[in-house]
């Protein structure tokens, strides 16, 4: 009897275990302020936050992956992570090749660059490769020059050095990222800011297309850190206004 | 395997050849300018330039191409007085930044390449052309410097292949070059690898037409030497840095 | 100046692992080189062919592009050979993927040094090995392994400088390597030209120490008055 009760108590640990797993998250480490690489190699910002608010809520031990923006979808399709927390956009396009969680947040895309410029002058324009704001400025500025670079930081660098005429991404992860540094004195949003469902959509996790139990784990565990306050709490830390969106 | 994919963009799969091969070439003939006025000074130990060139090559040779080119590409517009000056033009332009890095560095090794050639030139031949009552820029002319060409041949085929190889190192300026077109590829359509697959097999393709040429171009023109061309294949220089 | 400063440790970490990046690779160059050069000089024709493939194969392609390709590629192998022996996917790192890529390179071009330098040995020495009734691994051992270091040290000197500089492009992957570092430092703090320079100075410095490293090598293999070093 004590056999069969120590087994089954095995069985059941084991099994439940197999839920408090260690996770692999892949975040990006270069889209300030949702995601930055810190002084001693680790890896900051909203994103991880949100990331490490999720997995002590859904009761698993996360370790953060910094990878790159170009290779993050194969890398969580190759297993070499088992969630993306990077600010992705979740797009029909992406859905075709892993699957999302509900949204995290939601914010709109815009133009930045030197003050005074605007958007009917814009002749080059800087858009980090392989996301949406690619895609919009193919689609719906198909006269204007883009330059496709490999992080955001890039972008930033080179907006400096005037080699483009404005930056099309999160206008809140310009705006944190960069306009209120003081790299970004002399520089401000151009236009209006976009949000066409035809391109642009709401930030969610990426999981693999089989693991919809961690989807819904995750999809639970963002709206019990709605509940509880404390995604308020990550939120305030960054923004000053609320990026929960529609 | 999504070939098709890649293949869709097949315009701009040539145009990054194209961006690839002016590239290459542009920065092999402008390294080439560099590389025989100053491999020959060095040959000749000319006073007064001989420190400076050897630290030129010094400097070029002994670190990567990739972080001379974001020296030059990154490094310098972090300064408000290149910004402002004439040179900005050009550096402004991924393009030229890319030529410029790709040129000192070409033009390094060709140097060292030039500069054992022309030691190595047979003295008879020398003697000859002085006995012959050529002053000394004639000898340098018509008889040091073809002679010393002829020599460097392997050594230069293996440096052209370099070069093209080297290239790549544009994609990671913005350039769409056939890596570039290729890395662009993949994020779109979040392809693992079959953009770089393709770029592999560009790549092949074009170091293999070079080699072809410059095995004619071996057999041609050391004809005299009888070196078995099959043997000249592509290896690395057995000498010094 | 303290802020750049504050970063040593971090660079130090960087620089070394790319030295590391470069000695692990060269190892797996050296190991290929050896089995290429084998198989080109073998008597088997398949053999022959196997090792000329391999290195007309990876002379063809640039650096960067086989490093993407192992790096994102790789993974995939991995996973679907692992799954076909029923084990355990591994995780291909930034930094063994990298070791992979440039190891297989230098191969080819270590397989052709080693080639040469093996041709160098007379073979009136191997013949006179062969006649004292030596058996083919002492005459290895004996006779050409110890000339072979001679005359594959300037052309395997040149390749280790060669795949030092290589490694560079790894940072492209992401890897934390001293190009790396500096990259993200750089752009971090908005100073790209000092931490780029940074980088270059170091370089030089590894260009230095590890040309004067080959150099009392050299010295030290060479025959007393024979070789002009």
């Amino acid at each position: 009897m004590k056999k069969l009760f120590t087994s089954a108590f095995a069985v059941a640990s084991i099994a439940s275990s197999a839920m408090a797993a260690e996770l692999d998250i892949c975040v990006e480490g270069a889209y300030p302020p949702f995601s930055e690489t810190a002084t001693d190699g680790s890896v900051v910002g909203f994103d991880i936050d949100i990331a490490n608010a999720l997995c002590a809520s859904m009761g698993n031990t996360c370790t953060m992956v910094k990878t790159d923006w170009d290779g993050i979808i194969p890398a969580l399709v190759e297993g070499k992570c088992d969630a993306i927390i990077a600010s992705m956009t979740i797009t029909e396009e992406r859905k075709q090749v892993i699957d999302f969680t509900e949204k995290y947040y939601a914010t709109a895309a815009s133009f930045i660059g030197k003050e005074g410029m605007k958007v009917e002058d814009l002749k080059r324009v800087g858009v980090q490769r392989g996301t949406t704001h690619q895609n919009f400025m193919e689609g719906e500025f198909p006269d204007v020059e883009l330059v496709l670079y490999g992080t955001q930081d890039e972008v930033y660098l080179d907006l400096q050095a005037g080699r483009i005429d404005a930056s099309m991404a999160d206008s809140l992860a310009q705006q944190e990222g960069f306009l209120n540094t003081d790299a970004g004195v002399g520089y401000a949003a151009i236009g209006d800011t976009y949000f066409d469902l035809k391109y642009h959509g709401a930030a969610g996790i990426g999981v693999r297309q089989e693991d919809t139990e961690l989807r819904d784990g995750f999809t639970a565990a963002i709206a019990a850190i709605r509940a509880s306050g404390e995604y308020d709490t990550i939120m305030k830390k960054y923004f000053d206004i609320d990026i929960w969106g529609e | 395997m999504r070939f098709e994919l890649v293949l869709q963009h097949w315009p701009q799969l040539l145009l990054g050849v194209w961006y690839t091969l002016h590239l290459t070439f542009m920065a092999l003939a402008i390294g080439f300018c560099i590389a025989l006025p100053c491999g020959i000074a060095l040959a000749q130990k000319v006073k007064w330039v001989s420190p400076f060139i050897r630290a030129y090559v010094y400097a070029f040779r002994g670190t990567p191409l990739l972080v001379q080119t974001f020296l030059i590409y990154y490094g310098l517009s972090q300064f408000e007085f290149v910004r402002e000056s004439w040179a900005w033009y050009f550096l402004r332009d991924a393009w030229w930044c890319a030529l410029f890095a790709f040129s000192l560095n070409s033009g390094a090794y060709a140097t060292e390449i030039i500069r054992g050639a022309v030691e190595t030139t047979p003295k008879g031949e020398i003697e000859s052309a002085v006995s012959l009552g050529l002053s000394p820029l004639q000898v340098d002319w018509l008889v040091l410097i073809p002679s010393s060409l002829r020599r460097a041949l392997p050594q230069y085929g293996n440096e052209v292949v370099f070069m093209l190889h080297g290239s790549v190192v544009a994609s990671v300026i913005t350039i769409q070059d056939i890596l570039g077109v290729a890395r662009t590829i993949n994020a779109k359509y979040y392809l693992a690898y079959e953009g770089f697959l393709t770029a592999a097999v560009l790549y092949m393709i074009i170091t293999y037409g070079l080699i072809q040429v410059f095995r004619y171009l071996e057999f041609r023109y050391l004809k005299h030497l009888n070196i078995h061309v099959a043997e000249a294949d592509m290896h690395l220089a057995h000498g010094r840095i | 100046m303290d802020a750049i400063l504050s970063y040593v440790p971090l660079i130090a970490k960087g620089t070394g692992i790319t030295v590391s990046l470069a000695v692990t690779s060269c190892l797996l160059a050296t190991l290929l080189g050896a089995l290429g050069a084998a198989g080109k000089l073998s008597d088997s024709r398949f053999a022959a062919a196997i090792a000329g493939a391999y290195t007309s194969i990876v002379r063809g392609i640039p650096d960067l592009v086989l490093l993407l390709l192992v790096y994102f590629g790789g993974q995939r192998l991995v996973n679907i050979s692992a799954q076909a022996l029923g084990l355990e996917s591994a995780d291909l790192s930034k930094f063994w993927a990298g070791v992979l890529a440039i190891g297989f390179i230098y191969g080819a071009y270590l397989s052709e040094t080693f080639r040469g330098a093996y041709m160098t040995i007379p073979p009136s020495q191997i013949e006179a090995a062969k006649s004292l009734g030596l058996h083919n691994l002492q005459i290895f051992w004996l006779v050409v392994l110890p000339q072979l270091m001679r005359f594959a040290l300037p052309g395997y000197a040149n390749v280790f400088q060669v795949l030092v500089k290589s490694t560079a492009v790894v940072s492209i992957i992401g890897l934390e390597d001293l190009v790396g570092l500096t990259n993200d430092i750089g752009k971090t703090l908005r100073q790209p030209f000092t931490f780029f320079a940074i980088a270059f100075v170091i370089f030089l410095c590894i260009t230095w120490v590890s040309q004067r490293l080959f150099y009392w090598m050299e010295r030290r293999y060479a025959l007393q008055g024979h070789d002009a070093v």
